[in-house]
C-alpha cells in the first residue's frame, strides 16, 4: 500500500490511503479533541469535534472519517476552529439536561472534561431545558436520556461488537433519541444480552450502573480494543486454540 | 389610620425573608408575620429522578445543613430498600450528624446570634456582626470560628468535603473511616470541649444582662417535638418521635418516623412560601409545635453524656413550675448544651473499634415503593419522604422541614416582639432588631425549607388600616 506523505500543523507525518486523518493525527502525537470516536468503532463523524482546516477545500471536514490523501495540508487547531469546538460543546450543554454536580458520572465525563478542554466558561444559547425520558427498568443498568448527546457509541458497540442491535436512534433533529428495540422499555427488550457495554462506552452519565450515585459511575472503553483485535485476528477460534 | 411596618429582608438568617406588622388606628399591633419570599422547588423536581440519586441531589438543597439532608435521604432509601445497614455505616452517619450539629449550632450561635447578645440589641447595626465581635471579643470570635472549622472537618474527613458530599447512601456509606483520620479528630476535642464551656459561660452571662427582655422573646406555651432513644435519651439519628405539651405532659410516643403524617398536617398561607405544619390532633393553628434544640431537651428525659447532662438539669430549672422550658429565647441555651453533647459524643464514637470496619455499604434492589427517613437536623426534625415506582423512580417527595416546623411558632414570637416594642408609627433600630432576633433564636433555614414554591434577608414594613404602606425599611 502506498505511503502518502502531508503535513499537518506544520509537522511532516505519513500513513496509508486507508488510515484518517485522525489516526495518523494521534500516531504522531497530534491530539484532535472528540466525543463520538471511540477506538475500535467504526467513525460516523456524528459530533464534528474533530473538524480540521484542510487548504483548499471550502468547509471543514470531520478528522475521523477524512482519508489521507497526498500533499494534504491540514491545521487542527486554529483559533476559527477553537471558537466552533466550544460552540459544538456549549449547543450539546444547552440542549440537554446536564447538572453535572449531581450526575453519576461527575469528574468521570467525556463531555464534562471537554468543556473544560476547549475552554467552556459559560454558554451563550439559551438552555432548551427538553423534557426527556429516564429508563431504570432493566434490571441491571439505566439510561437517562437527559444526559444523552446522541453520539451513538451505545448503539455501534451494540451492533458491531455484541451483535445485538438492541439500541437505536428514532426521530429526527433535535427530537432524536436512543431507542430499545422498538422502543419498548429497555428491561423488556428481547434482543439485549445485558453485557453492559454501551454503559461501557457511554461517554457521559446517560447509560449508568444502577445503584450508581453521585459521581460513583466510572466507565472504560479499553476492553473494546482488545475485544476487536482479538476478533480480527481470530484469536478466539477453538481451532488455533487447539493448534497451539 | 392603620399601618403595617415592613422589614425587609430579614437579617443574620439563613435565606430571605421579610416581616410585616399591621397597626390599628390607634397604633396598636392588629398582627405581625413572617413572610418567607424564597422558592427551591426540590420536591417537584426531583420527580422522575432515582432514588439513589437523592441523598446526592438533596444535600445540595442547603450549603449549612447538607449532611442532615444527606443522612435522612440515604435513611429513606435504605426504607425503600427494606435492609439493615452495616454498624459501622450507622455509627459513621451518627458522626456526621454530630458534627453538622456542631458546625451549623457554632454558626448560629457565634456568627448570627451572639452580636446580639455581646454587643447589645440596641448596639450600632453597622458594627452589630461578627466583624463587629471580631473587633470586641476577638478570642470568643476565633475559638467559634475554629468550633465550626471542627464540625467542617469531620464531615470532610468522612465525606471527602466539607460542602454537599453524596458519602451517604441507600445501604450505607461508600467509605470506610480509618484510625489516621480518627486521629486527626481526636487531637481537636480539649479544644472544642473548651470552647463549648466558654461559650455557655458567655451566653449565661448575657441571659443576665438582659433578663427584662427575655419574658417577650417567643415565651408562650405549645408542643415539643422530637426523636428519643428507646429510654428516653437525647437522641439526633434513630429513635422515635415524641410529642410534649407547653405543660411537660407527653401526649405521643414511641411513633415511628415513618407514620409521621399521619400526626402533622401541611397548610399552606397566601402570604409565604414557607408552609405551616401542624400537630393534626390538634387541628390547624391551635396544633402548633415547635422542634428543634429546645423542644429536643424538652421531650428527651435525659442526655446519655455527664456535662450535657448536668446542663440539661440547670436547663429545665428555668421551666419554672412547668416542666418544659417555654421560652424561645432559651433556645440559644439549648443549643449550646447540644454542642457539649455533640462534642462528648463524638468523642465516645472516635473511641469505638467499630467505627473502623471496613463493611460499610449494603446493597439490594427496591423491595419497597415507600419511604420515610428521619433525623434530628440543627434546627429540629428532618424528614424525607419518598414514593417510587418499582424500578426506583422517584413518584413523589414530600419533605418535611425543621425550620417549617417552627413557622407557626415564628409567626407568633414576632408578634409576641411586635406588641411589646412597637409603640406607635416610629420604626427605631431597637424595634427592628429585636423583631429579627426573637427570629434568630429558631436560627431558621429558609433556603431548606421552601419546597411548595426564592428570596429573603429584612425588610419591615408599617401598613395602616386602609392597607397603605405608612412606612418601611430594608436592610
Amino acid at each position: 500500500m502506498a505511503i502518502l506523505t502531508l503535513t499537518i500543523d506544520d509537522q511532516p507525518v505519513s500513513g496509508t490511503e486507508t488510515e484518517t486523518l485522525l489516526e495518523v493525527a494521534r500516531q504522531h502525537g497530534i491530539e484532535i479533541p472528540t466525543l463520538c470516536h471511540l477506538d475500535g468503532l467504526t467513525d460516523v463523524g456524528a459530533c464534528r469535534l474533530c473538524l480540521v482546516e484542510i487548504e483548499g477545500a471550502s468547509r471543514l471536514q470531520p478528522a475521523c472519517t477524512t482519508r489521507l490523501q497526498e500533499g494534504m495540508v491540514v491545521r487542527t487547531n486554529t483559533e476559527r476552529l477553537q471558537r466552533y469546538r466550544r460552540t459544538i460543546v456549549e449547543m450539546l450543554a444547552s440542549e440537554g439536561n446536564h447538572h453535572c454536580a449531581v450526575c453519576v458520572s461527575n469528574n468521570h465525563c467525556e463531555l464534562q472534561d471537554l468543556a473544560y478542554t476547549v475552554g467552556l466558561q459559560y454558554v451563550r444559547v439559551p438552555y432548551l431545558y427538553p423534557a426527556k425520558t429516564l429508563d431504570a427498568t432493566h434490571k441491571d443498568f439505566v439510561i437517562d436520556r437527559d444526559r444523552c448527546i446522541l453520539c451513538s457509541r451505545c448503539v455501534r458497540v451494540c451492533h458491531e461488537v455484541e451483535g445485538a442491535h438492541t439500541w437505536d436512534i428514532a426521530g429526527r433533529g433535535i427530537g432524536c433519541e436512543i431507542i430499545s428495540d422498538l422502543k419498548q422499555p429497555w428491561g423488556q427488550s428481547t434482543t439485549c444480552t445485558s453485557c453492559g457495554k454501551c454503559v461501557l462506552v457511554c461517554p457521559t452519565g446517560a447509560l449508568f450502573e444502577k445503584g450508581a450515585t453521585v459521581a460513583e459511575m466510572e466507565k472504560r472503553t479499553e476492553f473494546l480494543r482488545y475485544i476487536v483485535n482479538a476478533r480480527q485476528r481470530r484469536e478466539w477460534n477453538p481451532d488455533l486454540l487447539h493448534e497451539e | 389610620m392603620s399601618r403595617t411596618v415592613t422589614i425587609d429582608p430579614v437579617t443574620r438568617i439563613e435565606g430571605h425573608a421579610k416581616i410585616t406588622i399591621e397597626l390599628d388606628e390607634q397604633g396598636t399591633v392588629r398582627d405581625a408575620r413572617f413572610h418567607v419570599n424564597e422558592f427551591r422547588g426540590f420536591e417537584k423536581f426531583c420527580e422522575g429522578r432515582l432514588m439513589w440519586e437523592m441523598p446526592g441531589i438533596t444535600s445540595r438543597i442547603c450549603g449549612i445543613c447538607p449532611a442532615s439532608h444527606l443522612v435522612a435521604s440515604a435513611k429513606a432509601g435504605d426504607d425503600i430498600l427494606a435492609i439493615g445497614i452495616p454498624e459501622t455505616a450507622e455509627k459513621l452517619r451518627r458522626l456526621m450528624t454530630l458534627a453538622q450539629w456542631i458546625q451549623s449550632h457554632a454558626l448560629s450561635f457565634f456568627h448570627l446570634s451572639s452580636p446580639d447578645l455581646l454587643l447589645g440589641f440596641d448596639g450600632d447595626p453597622s458594627t452589630r456582626n461578627v466583624f463587629g465581635l471580631i473587633a470586641e471579643h476577638g478570642d470568643l470570635a476565633r475559638r467559634g470560628i475554629r468550633l465550626r472549622k471542627f464540625g467542617q472537618e469531620v464531615i470532610e474527613l468522612l465525606g471527602g468535603r466539607k460542602i454537599h458530599t453524596p458519602w451517604a447512601v441507600a445501604g450505607g456509606v461508600r467509605e470506610p473511616f480509618d484510625a489516621a483520620r480518627r486521629d486527626r479528630l481526636l487531637a481537636w476535642i480539649p479544644e472544642v470541649k473548651e470552647t463549648a464551656a466558654i461559650a455557655l459561660r458567655t451566653l449565661k452571662d448575657a441571659l443576665d444582662r438582659h433578663r427584662h427582655e427575655i419574658p417577650s422573646f417567643g415565651n408562650f406555651r405549645s408542643l415539643h417535638v422530637g426523636l428519643v432513644s428507646r429510654d428516653g435519651a437525647l437522641e439526633y439519628y434513630g429513635g422515635a418521635l415524641r410529642v410534649r405539651d407547653g405543660d411537660g405532659n407527653t401526649v405521643a410516643d414511641r411513633i415511628d418516623p415513618r407514620h409521621y403524617a399521619e400526626i402533622f398536617g401541611e397548610v399552606s398561607e397566601p402570604w409565604s412560601y414557607l408552609k405551616f405544619p401542624y400537630y393534626k390532633p390538634l387541628g390547624y393553628p391551635q396544633g402548633i409545635y415547635r422542634v428543634g434544640p429546645l423542644s429536643r431537651l424538652n421531650v428527651c428525659d435525659y442526655i446519655d453524656t455527664p456535662l450535657a447532662e448536668a446542663e440539661r438539669q440547670a436547663f429545665k430549672a428555668l421551666g419554672g413550675d412547668a416542666e418544659v422550658v417555654n421560652n424561645s429565647f432559651y433556645y440559644h441555651y439549648a443549643r449550646l448544651i447540644e454542642v457539649v453533647f455533640a462534642i462528648e459524643k463524638t468523642e465516645q464514637l472516635l473511641a469505638d473499634p467499630a467505627l473502623l470496619g471496613t463493611h460499610v455499604r449494603a446493597k439490594a434492589m427496591i423491595n419497597r415503593t415507600e419511604g420515610v427517613g428521619a433525623c434530628e437536623a440543627p434546627r429540629g426534625t428532618l424528614f424525607h419522604h419518598y414514593t417510587v415506582d418499582e424500578n426506583g423512580v422517584l413518584k413523589a417527595v414530600n419533605m418535611l422541614i425543621a425550620t417549617s416546623q417552627n413557622n407557626l411558632a415564628m409567626n407568633r414570637t414576632v408578634r409576641q416582639l411586635a406588641m411589646r416594642h412597637l409603640d406607635g408609627a416610629e420604626i427605631t433600630e431597637g424595634l427592628l432588631n429585636r423583631i429579627e432576633a426573637g427570629i434568630r433564636c429558631f436560627d431558621p433555614c429558609l433556603s431548606c425549607s421552601t419546597h411548595a414554591l426564592g428570596r429573603m434577608a429584612l425588610h419591615v414594613q408599617v401598613v395602616g388600616a386602609t392597607g397603605d404602606v405608612l412606612s418601611e425599611q430594608w436592610r
